[in-house]
C-alpha cells in the first residue's frame, strides 16, 4: 500500500469517527432537553 | 504449545501492514447477530406497558445494540484463536490481520462500558442492569467459560441472546415482569434447536477448532433427537403471551401455525438425516422467530393505534 493510499485511508477513517462524534454530540443533547423537560 | 495458543500467539504479535477500515470495526460488533437484538428489543420496548419518548427509546436500542455489539468484539478476541481454524470464522477482522486482539479488546470494554453508563444514565438502572449482566454473561459465562468445556455452550449461554427483549421491557416499565420473562423463555428455548442445525453441518469445523458442539461430542444422531425434543418445547413457551394475554388471538393464531412448522422441520432434519434439511431448518429458525416477534410488534402497534 502507497503511503499516499495509506492517508487516504486514514483520513476517511477519521471523518466517520468524527461524524460518529458529532452524531452523539447531538444525541446527548436531545437526551438532555428530554431529561429536563420533566416525566 | 498447543496449536491454538501458537495461532493466538501468531495473531497478537502479527503486524498490521496497513491501517484498519471502519468497516473493520464494524464486523467486530456481528452486525448480523445486532440486528436480530435490535429488533427483539424493540418488541420488548413496544409490548411493555408504558411509554418512552422517541428520543429516549433510539438511545436504549442503541445501548441495546451496542452492549450487544461489545460482547461481540471480547468475544473475537478471546475466540481469535479458534476462528483463525474455523472456515465460517476464518475471514473475521483479527485472524485476517486487519485488526489486532488487544485492539478489539480495548474497542469492547471501551463500547460495553460506555452502552451501561449511557443506558443507567439516560434510560433507568434495572436496564443498565440487564445489559451488564447480558455483556457479562456472554463474555465470561459462554464464551470464557462454557464454549471451550461443555457441549450445553449454547444451551446456558443462550440467556445472553434472550436479554434483549426483557432490557427493552426494562427500558419502557422500569422493572422485570413475567411477561418480558415470557419472552426472554421464547428466545431461549429457541436457541439450541437454531445452533444445533447450524453445527449440524458445521461439525467438522468445530471439531477442527475442539469446540465441543453437540454433534461433536454426541453425533449427528443424538443432536438430530434434541433438535426435535428442544423445538417440542419451544412450541407451549411460544404461544404462552397469548394465554398470558399481552397477545392477542393473531399472535396465538401465528404462533401456533409458526410453531408446528417448527416441529415438522425439526421431525424432517430427523427423518431424513441430510445436510439439507438441517440447513432449511436453520434458516427456517430465523425466520421463525422474526416472524413471532413481528406479529408481536404488528399488534402492539395495532393496540396503540386503535
Amino acid at each position: 500500500m502507497s503511503d499516499d493510499d495509506r492517508k487516504k485511508k486514514l483520513r476517511t477513517r477519521n471523518w466517520i469517527v468524527g461524524g460518529i462524534l458529532l452524531a452523539l454530540v447531538v444525541l446527548f443533547y436531545f437526551i438532555t432537553v428530554v431529561k429536563m423537560s420533566g416525566p | 504449545m498447543s496449536d491454538t495458543s501458537v495461532i493466538k500467539e501468531t495473531i497478537s504479535t502479527r503486524a498490521q501492514t496497513e491501517p484498519a477500515r471502519v468497516g473493520d470495526y464494524f464486523a467486530l460488533l456481528k452486525p448480523r447477530v445486532m440486528s436480530l437484538v435490535v429488533f427483539t428489543g424493540l418488541v420488548g420496548m413496544a409490548v411493555a406497558p408504558g411509554t418512552l419518548h422517541p428520543v429516549l427509546a433510539f438511545t436504549a436500542l442503541l445501548c441495546i445494540a451496542v452492549g450487544a455489539g461489545a460482547s461481540g468484539a471480547i468475544n473475537m478476541w478471546y475466540d481469535a484463536d479458534i476462528d483463525a481454524i474455523m472456515e465460517r470464522t476464518k475471514a473475521r477482522p483479527i485472524p485476517a490481520g486487519r485488526i489486532t486482539a488487544n485492539e478489539a479488546l480495548a474497542f469492547g470494554t471501551a463500547l460495553s462500558i460506555a452502552s451501561v453508563v449511557l443506558m443507567g444514565l439516560a434510560i433507568n438502572y434495572v436496564a443498565a442492569v440487564l445489559l451488564a449482566v447480558t455483556i457479562a454473561f456472554y463474555v465470561f459465562v459462554y464464551t470464557m467459560w462454557l464454549k471451550r468445556r461443555t457441549p450445553q455452550n449454547i444451551v446456558i449461554g443462550g440467556a445472553a441472546g434472550a436479554f434483549p427483549p426483557m432490557i427493552g421491557w426494562a427500558a419502557v416499565s422500569g422493572d422485570v415482569s413475567v411477561e418480558s420473562m415470557v419472552l426472554f423463555a421464547i428466545i431461549f428455548m429457541w436457541t439450541p434447536p437454531h445452533f444445533w442445525a447450524l453445527s449440524l453441518w458445521r461439525d467438522i469445523d468445530y471439531a477442527k477448532a475442539g469446540v465441543p458442539m453437540l454433534p461433536v461430542v454426541a453425533g449427528r444422531e443424538a443432536t438430530r433427537k434434541q433438535v426435535v425434543l428442544y423445538s417440542v418445547l419451544l412450541f407451549p413457551v411460544t404461544i404462552m403471551p397469548y394465554f398470558l394475554g399481552f397477545a392477542g388471538i393473531f399472535y396465538g393464531f401465528g404462533a401456533t401455525i409458526l410453531s408446528t412448522l417448527f416441529v415438522l422441520g425439526a421431525i424432517k432434519v430427523y427423518a431424513k438425516k441430510d445436510e439439507g434439511s438441517a440447513k432449511q431448518l436453520f434458516a427456517y429458525s430465523i425466520l421463525y422467530l422474526f416472524l413471532l416477534f413481528a406479529i408481536l410488534l404488528g399488534e402492539s402497534l395495532v393496540k396503540a393505534v386503535v
